[in-house]
């Protein structure tokens, strides 16, 4: 009993909220602290359901497709590609920002939203996590491929060789290097960090000797001690406040590669926060694609309610008018600007032999998102998963249309040319999906798909001055 | 003869979040040092009454941000400038600006491995053998039970004394955990 607690009048108790400002539980029906314990690690522990082999038969041999693309493709040369002179970056570059992309709301969900306190976070956190970490690996395979003799891509990296050569600094290209890989191993930590406490969870709930070993030992000996979570708080902190500012640079850095250049249409301010806004529209887009069938299949519905979904929605929509406004402002700057072949560079995006991937663009991430002003759209799951995937597939044209419509007119009329992907391109793609979905699928075999401990803590169990979590039991709490 | 074994300190159960909180207070109170409070979740408030202080995490990352940012900075300044000069469009062989990218991405990753390494080394993790480990009733602290734990190492530490405190703080379970 500190003083100050025992002092405070019973006059000065805060009165409740009327019911119709009274927010809506994060956790349904009040379940109890053990209940979540039991339904979250249910999942990874249970007998592997039907779906789950079903989609893991799809998904696998998918990914198997994807190795063999990429066997066929160093084997043989950048040939079998589509891409040629002028549109020397086509899908692959694409696919790569379109995939670091994805992560992005991983990283915005486990960062920024945990320092703006949102508390809605803790449910979707781990999930998001996971998605950020494999989308990243599907994004790092692009750029490694593209170089063309893929054996000489260590290249990039600053290590001492007997060339006696360096990478270049100038360049964008090598900033992002170091940008993606440190999201990737950022990412990683404050992932594995997450998972510390929870991998002690399923330790202790271990029964088998192999579970219990292979979980203790990632568990590091964690034993929940307040001493202990007194620093894994700050840390916890610490790594928030770092992958903030390391989320927004990255995709900047990455939007460099195309702002640093001279070409019309790429040559933009504009484009650090077009990327990153754009990136995090896709990315939930890509996190609703997920959680809205799985929380389903999973009979998770209670701890990713209904509201869970609502409020994700919603920044598909901020994030989508963002990049709506974005579009619009690359226009009037072309027109206001002045500089003929800026102009040009637009009207060939939206008039030009690409025209038909402008407008996908438009439909599906202008248009498309606006939907969810409506309530019975945010709550209605069939549309919310329909509304995610076409966002997802907008955001990819928006990566195709920058990059395709600006290679394909060069200053010089006499270089101008069309870029088709070829069939190779084409499965190399889809298969990234595969590997994409397999991860995912072995990672919510394995591990808890909801972070087991943040949960419980925001429950009204975990607050000591909650009647639920024991408060006017003993008097003066 | 036959010594009693040695025990690692007394365990108490408590069963909720409130109950904790007012136990923490009164071990504190009576002045113990070496004991620690096990709960599922961080619990709000908790490090004041135990009495910690803010934890030095803080230091292992600054420590790391600064060394990722110089480190970034002399990489550059050797690999483009020093060891073997590129020059690029006539600008400058080094610059901080455009070493500017790659640095920040570098006190980034140098600060967040101080984080999670700061972190593991001030709790003396990893650690996978513990006799807190082998207790069976242990094993509920990660799923909704909660603990305090005074150990047999703390200089005030007698075992009738300690389970008169843990009882009039309304523990629900006392016992014993083994070396």
């Amino acid at each position: 009993m500190t003083e100050a607690t025992a002092a405070i009048p019973a006059a000065v108790k805060v009165e409740a909220p009327p019911p119709e400002l009274e927010r809506q539980p994060l956790v349904l029906n009040q379940r109890p602290l053990g209940w979540i314990t039991d339904h979250i690690a249910g999942v990874a522990e249970g007998k592997t359901p039907k779906w789950w082999w079903v989609a893991f038969g799809i998904s696998a041999p998918t990914m198997v497709m994807c190795f063999v693309m990429i066997a066929y493709l160093i084997s043989t040369g950048v040939g079998v590609w589509g891409l040629n002179h002028p549109v020397a970056w086509a899908w692959d570059i694409t696919n790569f920002v379109f995939w670091i992309g994805i992560g992005h709301a991983g990283t915005l969900i486990s960062a920024i939203l945990f320092l703006l306190r949102q508390r809605w976070r803790t449910s979707i956190n781990r999930a998001a996590e996971a998605m950020t970490i494999f989308a990243v690996m599907c994004a790092g395979i692009f750029p490694l491929i593209h170089v063309g003799r893929a054996w000489f891509a260590w290249w990039l990296l600053p290590i001492p060789t007997s060339n006696s050569l360096w990478p270049q600094f100038c360049s964008p290209l090598e900033w992002d290097v170091f940008a993606v890989s440190t999201y990737f191993t950022v990412s990683l930590l404050f992932w594995y960090m997450g998972l510390v406490p929870d991998l002690a969870v399923m330790r202790d709930r271990a029964t088998n000797k192999l579970k219990q070993i292979l979980y203790g030992l990632f568990a590091l000996g964690w034993r929940a001690s307040n001493r202990h979570w007194s620093n894994y708080e700050k840390a916890y902190l610490l790594l928030a406040g770092l992958s903030t500012p390391l989320v927004l640079s990255v995709h900047s850095i990455v939007s460099f590669d195309f702002a640093v250049s001279q070409l019309p249409g790429w040559h933009t301010t504009i484009f650090p926060p077009y990327f990153v806004a754009g990136a995090i529209f896709s990315g939930f887009g890509m996190v609703l694609t997920l959680l809205v069938p799985l929380r389903s299949v999973c009979n998770l519905q209670e701890i990713v309610t209904t509201r869970h979904v609502e409020l994700m929605c919603k920044v598909v929509l901020a994030t989508g008018s963002i990049v709506g406004y974005a579009y619009g402002m690359e226009f009037f700057i072309a027109w206001y600007g002045g500089n003929p072949y800026e102009l040009d560079a637009f009207r060939f995006r939206a008039f030009g032999p690409y025209w038909w991937a402008y407008w996908i663009m438009i439909t599906c991430n202008v248009i498309s998102p606006q939907l969810f002003w409506f309530k019975k759209i945010r709550t209605n799951m069939v549309a919310v998963f329909i509304i995610s995937i076409v966002v997802n597939i907008g955001m990819w044209f928006e990566r195709f249309v920058i990059i395709a419509t600006t290679l394909a007119r060069e200053f010089m009329p006499a270089n101008w040319g069309y870029f088709s992907p070829t069939m190779v391109d084409i499965l190399t793609f889809v298969g990234t999906f595969g590997l994409f979905m397999t991860l995912f699928l072995l990672f919510m075999r394995f591990l808890p798909m909801i972070a087991i401990c943040e949960v419980k803590g925001i429950t009204p169990q975990a607050d000591p001055h909650h009647p639920l979590g024991g408060a006017g039991k003993g008097g003066h709490h | 003869m036959d010594l009693p074994p040695r025990h690692h300190g007394l365990l108490a159960e408590f069963d909720t979040a409130a109950a904790i909180l007012r136990a923490a207070e009164k071990v504190r109170e009576a002045g113990y040092r070496r004991w620690d409070v096990f709960t599922p979740f961080p619990i709000h408030g908790m490090d004041h009454a135990m009495g910690l202080k803010n934890s030095r995490v803080g230091w292992f990352t600054f420590i790391g941000g600064v060394t990722g940012y110089f480190t970034g900075n002399l990489m550059i300044w050797f690999m483009n400038a020093f060891d073997y000069a590129i020059p690029v469009g006539g600008k400058p062989m080094f610059s901080p600006i455009f070493a500017f990218p790659p640095s920040y991405e570098l006190t980034i990753l140098f600060g967040a491995f101080g984080s999670l390494f700061g972190m593991l080394f001030l709790n003396r993790l990893p650690r996978l053998h513990h006799p807190l480990l082998k207790n069976r009733r242990f094993k509920q602290v990660s799923h909704d039970k909660f603990f305090v734990v005074i150990e047999s190492s703390d200089p005030k530490y007698s075992e009738p004394e300690a389970r008169r405190l843990l009882e009039s703080a309304g523990a629900k379970h006392l016992e014993l955990v083994e070396e």
